[in-house]
């Protein structure tokens, strides 16, 4: 299937990709408990805030009074979870997720992977519901559930006709605290996780290049590490890793449980009391305090080859702050500035790397917002047979250099908003979306109400702060840049250039 | 990259997904009682569902004929047109178009699959006039100027050479060409290197001149507007579209080389495995049957014989799957996984071993109300969103199912008996697979191929 511009491969700029499109649709392995994409962060950040304007649009309109929008509830419990809940009555189907504030930048060092491992194992059965038991009871009515992991949260969810909510929220505060596992469920769970590198990793050169870049950007932070861990550290994982990490962070003053779909606030209330209230915390997590990235001031660049490569592709990533970490709207310029240069056909990028200069196929720009610590601002550009890539390189920091000097027309900010507010409401239309934004912004520093501030916030990004954030971010010193070839550069040939197998 | 496999699987899980979707529709209250047949002046109908509830406006629309359409030599075209509806259109050039689009927010794609020509919209309720001009623009005066032309081939070429990187897509690719060796089919949808080279824009214009017509159409919408707001849309989209479309003629086609297993040697570590036979139409009784059938196979979640028997218990694979694929002019039954190389032979034989044995014994009493309480029970997930449902409206119109199917589905779900079932994966599950295999190539099944 082709795709337009800024919504292509990892260009995660377009709502579009929120929700089902980026997961369900696109392999029936959605099924099956993981997502650990690298695009995680981008797709989600973006969904957050899409929300946030969704509401307010809402809010607006007066015909929608009783939608999606202005009844979010939201309430702690005595025992510290937080419970959100969005309703949308058009159908009686929920969606229930559980986010554990946990994720692959909280693992301990040598340890690798473990967060991702866990959520594999968390499908193993409790002592109270043995293997099998929850996901055989939600096919048998019907219900869809799947689970994923990234750098700061690890969120598992189900789909179901609304009445069957009681059920899985019993289920899941059942497996908060309860699971049991052995070698014999745990080791081949290991072996489905090492094909699961395989397929996302092994086989896939510029899934290793983007590994390599992020270890690249990041020189003391654990964002580091692939969210899927190091293959020399997965392998060596094992029960007793697993439960460590289980008992330390899964708990019920670490997570966060979304309900969005046919349901009040006050049912989803009294339901949580009965089931995830009974549950007693078991850890004291304390505040989230990562090792620092220091001020970057080098320019990287990283290259990769593979004799598979039949497309080569140049990729930048610059460290840029996140919407919990940037002072007041410089992340919501980051965001602007992200769609103006790389969000689709009108875009800077492609208007001048695609259509004027014909020296790319494609050309697109994401800011990956939604994070608890420095994060990224990636572009990605594909060239034409012929073009080299210092070449590519070099015209699109022609263009970066061209938005940091002179800065963005009155029409392209004014698109950019537009846009971005619009797909906003488009969103509203999915209640799995919905419970993805909502858990993303909560489990990275943001509050509900802050969600629901951020359209007027985008409403207010100037002109001289969307050039301001590309004159202070998009320097080449805070970047790394990726070079993915199907020949090593002929003077750079290494000798242990052979694929490891 | 994983591009390749991504669009493999969807290219399967698009097509089951579609009717899991069109089975699931059953007894929603809003949608059995709320879908609207609209037909405009001009004689085009269109399925209307009214949602005050949300203010986007979802317009669905497809023509048969898709990539089977495409000149026997130029694989492709259909995909192009796809890509280029929109890059130019009446008096607007391609930017032009893009920020009329984009001033006002209005989401517009196209696509093409085997049997289908198709396109969206999503627009805001109060720019749906505008979204209707512009969509009117790129289906009767698409420009296909050469700047665009030349622009989209680079992309699409990019693509292609992007998805040969890939071994599920070099497996996906070589089981069709294989068992469709001769037919459309066999065809790879996005074309070739040589095929995409070669495309000139009067290879588009003579298709959208044959494709695009009235006949062929089928139309849904979802949103806050009524019948008469309804019927304008689609007569000012549509109307101008010659009545009646020029399609090539398409055989009826059965899956070739089953009982082959073809290897393609790639040095990957991880081995794509695709598996295919023939399948079920539609229309067929036993359809529901099968449908079951594959449920219990390979189609279920956390609870198939495949995931249990090839993940859960063994942990050959992080994916195993299989689908029914009732394409227009052939119905197969497929099925993939992935596992490394040294494991391709065992995991093959525990795949052919659980179709066997589904094949032989048929599933258990439990399996099946099981599997009927699952369809019934999944019937929303389907159509909680007014995006889904326009989507679902086209999909049920283009199976002929009927504007009261949703109302009769769960009978039909209730009437397929153990008997059905046993007799049907029989039917389904022993008339051999062809396997194509990419990766190192493994011991054992070299030898399989020539006894084949």
């Amino acid at each position: 299937m082709y795709r337009k511009p800024g919504v292509t491969g990892h260009c995660l700029v377009g709502p579009k990709l929120a929700g089902p499109q980026s997961s369900a649709n696109s392999r029936p392995a959605g099924r099956q408990p993981c997502d650990t994409t690298e695009g995680d962060l981008a797709l989600l950040r973006r969904a957050v805030f899409a929300l946030a304007a969704t509401v307010l649009a809402v809010s607006a309109s007066p015909v929608r009074a009783d939608t999606v929008g202005p009844n979010v509830g939201h309430f702690t419990l005595a025992n510290g979870l937080v419970v959100v809940v969005v309703p949308d009555h058009r159908v009686p189907v929920v969606t229930h997720m559980i986010w554990y504030k946990v994720g692959s930048a909280d693992e301990p060092p040598g340890k690798s992977g473990i967060a991702h491992f866990l959520e594999h194992l968390m499908f193993k059965g409790t002592a109270k519901n043995p293997a099998g038991r929850f996901s055989q009871w939600l096919a048998t009515v019907g219900g869809q559930e799947n689970a994923f992991t990234s750098t700061d949260y690890t969120a598992f969810y189900q789909r179901i006709a609304a009445e069957h909510l009681p059920t899985v929220m019993e289920f899941e505060a059942d497996r908060m605290t309860g699971l049991v596992l052995t070698d014999d469920n745990v080791l081949p769970e290991r072996d489905v996780v090492l094909e699961e590198w395989n397929m996302r990793v092994a086989n896939s050169p510029g899934a290793r290049l983007g590994e390599q870049m992020t270890s690249a950007l990041y020189l003391n932070h654990p964002y580091h590490k692939p969210v899927i861990g190091w293959h020399d550290e997965i392998v060596k994982l094992n029960r007793d890793d697993a439960l460590a990490f289980y008992r330390r962070f899964y708990t019920p003053n670490n997570a966060v449980v979304v309900v969005t779909g046919d349901v009040t606030a006050d049912e989803v209330k009294a339901l949580a009391e009965r089931t995830y209230g009974a549950v007693k915390p078991r850890a004291e997590v304390g505040p989230r305090i990562r090792p620092e990235e220091p001020e970057p001031s080098s320019i990287r660049q990283v290259t990769l080859a593979d004799p598979r490569v039949g497309q080569p592709s140049l990729e930048r990533s610059y460290l840029a702050p996140c919407y919990r970490t940037a002072k007041p709207g410089e992340a919501e310029a980051l965001d602007v500035l992200a769609n103006i240069l790389g969000g689709g056909s009108t875009s800077r990028l492609y208007r001048a790397l695609v259509v004027q200069q014909g020296i790319a196929t494609d050309a697109s720009a994401y800011y990956s917002g939604t994070a608890l610590d420095s994060t990224r601002f990636g572009i990605t550009a594909n060239p034409q047979p012929n073009v080299a890539l210092p070449q590519l390189e070099a015209a699109l920091d022609a263009v970066l250099s061209e938005v940091a000097d002179k800065g963005v027309t009155a029409e392209e900010l004014a698109r950019a908003k537009t846009r971005m507010v619009a797909d906003a409401v488009y969103a509203e239309d999915n209640q799995e979306s919905l419970a993805r934004w909502y858990g993303a912004a909560l489990t990275t520093g943001s509050t509900v109400d802050q969600v629901l501030a951020w359209p007027d916030r985008i409403r207010a990004v100037s002109a001289d702060a969307v050039r301001d954030a590309a004159r202070k971010w998009l320097q080449k010193q805070r970047s790394v840049t990726g070079y993915l070839v199907k020949e090593w550069p002929k003077n750079e040939s290494p000798n242990n250039s052979e694929k490891h197998s | 990259m994983t591009v390749g496999l991504v669009s493999l699987r969807r290219s399967l899980v698009l097509v089951a997904t579609l009717f899991a979707l069109v089975l699931s529709f059953a007894t929603s209250a809003f949608a059995s009682t709320a879908i609207e047949r609209v037909v405009s002046p001009s004689g085009i109908e269109v399925w209307l569902v009214r949602e005050p509830a949300v203010p986007l406006v979802a317009l669905d629309f497809s023509f048969r004929g898709g990539a089977n359409q495409d000149p026997a030599d130029k694989p492709g075209v259909a995909t192009m047109i796809s890509a280029l509806l929109d890059e130019g259109a009446g008096d607007l050039d391609a930017n032009t178009y893009h920020e009329r689009l984009e001033n006002k927010a209005i989401e517009l794609g196209f696509e093409a699959d085997r049997d289908h020509f198709s396109g969206s919209v999503r627009t805001l309720v109060e720019n749906t006039d505008e979204a209707a001009e512009l969509l009117r623009l790129a289906l009767t005066s698409p420009h296909f100027d050469t700047e665009a032309v030349e622009r989209i081939r680079g992309q699409l070429l990019s693509n292609l050479r992007h998805e040969a990187e890939s071994p599920s897509h070099i497996a996906s690719q070589q089981w069709w060409a294989t068992a469709f060796a001769g037919h459309p089919y066999g065809r790879p949808v996005n074309g070739t290197i040589e095929s995409m080279s070669a495309i000139t824009p009067d290879d588009l214009r003579a298709y959208t001149r044959r494709v695009f017509a009235r006949d062929m159409l089928k139309v849904a919408i979802v949103g806050n507007i009524d019948a008469a707001k309804a019927s304008e849309i689609v007569e000012k989209i549509f109307a101008s579209l010659p009545a009646k479309s020029d399609l090539l003629p398409v055989a009826s086609a059965q899956p070739q080389g089953l009982g082959r297993v073809i290897t393609v040697n790639l040095d990957v570590p991880q081995s794509v495995v695709v598996i295919g036979g023939a399948g079920i139409p539609r229309k067929d009784p036993d359809f529901m049957a099968a449908f079951i059938v594959n449920h219990i196979l390979g189609g279920g979640v956390f609870s198939s014989r495949l995931y249990h028997e090839v993940r859960e218990a063994r942990g050959l694979a992080y994916s195993v799957y299989s689908s029914l694929v009732p394409l227009s002019h052939a119905a197969l039954f497929m099925g993939s996984t992935a596992t490394r190389a040294d494991r391709a032979t065992q995991t093959l034989d525990v795949v052919e071993k659980e179709i066997r044995r589904l094949a032989e014994t048929g599933p258990t009493e439990d399996e099946l109300a099981k599997a009927k309480t699952f369809l019934e029970g999944s019937f929303a997930l389907r159509f909680d969103t007014s995006t889904k449902i326009a989507s679902q409206l086209v999909a049920m119109q283009l199976d002929d199912l009927g504007i009261d199917y949703i109302e009769r589905r769960n009978t039909l779900v209730e009437a397929v008996t153990l008997a059905d079932v046993q007799r049907v994966a029989k039917r389904l599950l022993d008339g051999g697979l062809l396997v194509t295999v990419v990766g190192r190539t493994p011991q054992g099944l070299a030898s399989k191929n020539n006894g084949g």
